[in-house]
């Protein structure tokens, strides 16, 4: 489904090289709940930007069910982004301006939907993480497992098949943490998602099928 | 996908609200002086009773003449226009001519009290290519100009004055020491239209002096009612063509040898006298370029205002950019938005700046700086207000909405501005 091959990532600047990736080679099959581990600093957020098709590989073959990213354009890259991929962020990322509803649905905005099917969507995607009471509601009278929540909802409103989570836990205590693992795993064994979760937290990396281990760019398991 | 581009554009006005402030102070402010310009200009311009047939209508307003050290810059005589212009009636092209002088100030004593009036001399074909409205009696003719027959049109503001807003009809008038029987009232008509304005209208046969008949430039204007706006070109050079044939009538020859002047719109004689030295036809397109320049100048500043206030939000909001980039906005989607998010609050600004605009209005034709003035928002000057929301809505949000667009997903993730 996503395949990674000899993939470097550098970042320059006119003094200083930084090798964030060094020669990934990666494969993920459709169905698959992967964790990516690592030390901070390790690239881990940077391979999964570049499996979400959110930053191009320095060196090497980004491809996604064969077809290399770098024959995108930025209309196709975000069409393909919108259609296939669902992104969880750390920070969450919701938009305060935003209700609850309204930020589940933002996916969608970038298809062809009618407001009343988007808005048909996004309320049983808030169903499906338990959070259709807090629909009106605004980002900030949300706690963090909640806000977390929505994020998910927003990810999966679209139906993408691939869902890549940034150290979804990382700002949740370990309840919440257990709790947003749960929506992940259901997703996964339910809803066939294949899921790719950065995390620093072995207990969440032990409930995935499988570890990717990085350290200094380099891929050591 | 509109509706949740103007939530958001709302929410964003809400949230900074001292920087919406400056935006919409600068946009209304903006819109307040243009709008009021504007007013102003089509007050001056723009056909409107009773000048019925003012798009048909050429003037000949400004004369001059001009020798090899000397340009003396006035307004036609009234020898030219009886003896050249006035004849022009027999042309198939003309339907009708019309001469009359400048407003001069006519003194008045009521009750020990001084009354000054704006007196025009106007001949009897005044009031037929003017048509006003009477509020009472009616115009005075040909033959009362001819015989010189006392007789005088007032406006309503002069019969309020004289005789307290009681029928003015058959009673006398005393201005400058002559007295004129009122035939007729009419409304106020405002400073700004320089054809028709006066308090009171008499007859030109009713002068003091006969010395005006002599002169070839001097305090008079002529109106040239055509039959359609088609025979313009061929009364413009019958006009030319009439100037140079009154060249010999030119009193002192060795200091002028040329007459200046023509028959021109109203806003060809603005272009006449504003861009040109020596009154020579004035282009009408220079005029509205340099009119356009001007606006867009004065609009530059609240644009570029704008712009920098637009640009200091792109960190407010890398974010939510970098958020839309990642759920599937593409670039000219995210452009679209945010020029959607600017149109919106200049629009808003362009509310309010028409409001205040109105009141603005309002307030000049009460304080009555301008006499008679009737400055209005009509349709044409709502729609001017709108073209100038959209421009400061377009050009202060396309260069920060690209900037925003070209944000790296990643980057703008991590709140970074690059």
């Amino acid at each position: 489904m996503i395949s990674l091959e000899q993939v470097s990532k550098l970042y320059r600047t006119e003094r200083v090289e930084t090798t964030a990736l060094d020669n990934i080679n990666l494969k993920i099959e459709k169905g698959e709940f992967i964790s990516i581990m690592g030390p901070s600093g390790c690239g881990k957020s940077t391979l999964l930007n570049l499996m979400g098709l959110l930053d191009e590989p320095s060196q090497g073959k980004v491809a996604l069910d064969g077809k290399a990213i770098d024959r995108y354009g930025d209309r196709e890259l975000a069409r393909v982004r919108n259609q296939r991929v669902g992104f969880i962020f750390q920070q969450f990322h919701l938009v305060s301006d935003l209700s609850v509803a309204d930020n589940v649905e933002i996916p969608l905005l970038y298809r062809k939907m009618s407001n009343k099917e988007r808005r048909k969507a996004a309320l049983a995607a808030l169903d499906r993480v338990g959070l259709s009471s807090r629909t009106r509601h605004f980002p900030t009278q949300l706690s963090g497992g909640q806000q977390q929540r929505v994020a998910i909802a927003r990810a999966i409103v679209g139906k993408p098949g691939i869902l890549l989570a940034d150290e979804p836990t990382g700002n949740l205590d370990s309840q919440m943490g257990d709790e947003i693992m749960s929506i992940l795993e259901d997703l996964n064994r339910n809803e066939g998602a294949t899921i790719v979760m950065v995390t620093h937290d072995p207990r969440m990396a032990d409930k995935t099928h499988r570890v990717v281990r990085l350290f200094d760019g380099r891929q050591v398991q | 996908m509109l509706r949740n581009y103007l939530k958001i554009a709302l929410k964003v006005l809400l949230r900074r609200k001292f920087f919406t402030f400056i935006s919409l102070f600068g946009v209304s402010l903006t819109l307040v002086v243009l709008l009021v310009a504007t007013a102003l200009l089509d007050s001056v311009f723009a056909p409107q009773a009773p000048e019925v047939s003012g798009n048909r209508t050429l003037g000949v307003y400004l004369m001059g003449m001009t020798g090899p050290e000397a340009t003396r810059t006035q307004f036609a005589g009234y020898q030219f226009l009886d003896r050249f212009v006035r004849p022009m009636t027999k042309l198939p092209a003309v339907e009708a001519v019309t001469c009359f002088s400048l407003p001069e100030t006519g003194v008045s004593y009521l009750n020990g009290k001084k009354i000054e009036s704006s007196v025009k001399h106007t001949d009897g074909e005044f009031w037929r290519v003017l048509r006003f409205e009477f509020l009472e009696g009616g115009p005075f003719t040909g033959d009362d100009d001819r015989n010189a027959h006392f007789v005088a049109v007032i406006n309503e503001a002069t019969r309020d004055k004289f005789f307290a807003g009681q029928p003015a009809l058959g009673k006398t008038l005393e201005v400058d020491g002559q007295r004129f029987k009122v035939v007729g009232v009419v409304p106020d008509v405002p400073v700004l239209r320089i054809a028709p304005y006066a308090d009171v209208w008499v007859p030109i046969g009713t002068s003091k002096s006969d010395l005006y008949k002599k002169e070839l430039v001097g305090t008079f204007m002529g109106l040239i009612v055509a039959r359609s706006r088609a025979d313009f070109p061929q009364i413009k050079a019958e006009v030319q063509a009439r100037l140079a044939e009154a060249k010999p009538l030119i009193t002192d020859p060795k200091q002028f040898n040329r007459l200046l002047g023509g028959a021109d719109t109203p806003f060809e004689a603005a272009a006449r006298l504003l861009l040109s030295s020596r009154l020579e036809q004035g282009s009408p397109q220079k005029l509205w370029a340099v009119l356009i320049g001007l606006a867009v100048a004065f609009m530059l500043l609240p644009t570029v205002n704008l712009v920098n206030i637009n640009l200091s939000r792109i960190m407010d909001r890398s974010s939510e950019i970098g958020v839309r980039k990642a759920f599937g906005a593409s670039s000219w989607t995210l452009i679209g938005q945010f020029v959607v998010e600017n149109v919106v609050l200049t629009l808003v600004g362009g509310v309010l700046g028409l409001l205040f605009a109105g009141l603005a209005l309002h307030a000049i034709n009460a304080s009555e700086l301008i006499p008679y003035a009737r400055l209005s928002l009509n349709l044409r000057v709502f729609l001017d207000a709108l073209l100038i929301a959209l421009f400061f809505g377009l050009f202060s949000g396309v260069y920060p909405a690209w900037r925003m667009s070209r944000l790296h997903p990643v980057n703008a993730l991590r709140g970074r501005s690059i």
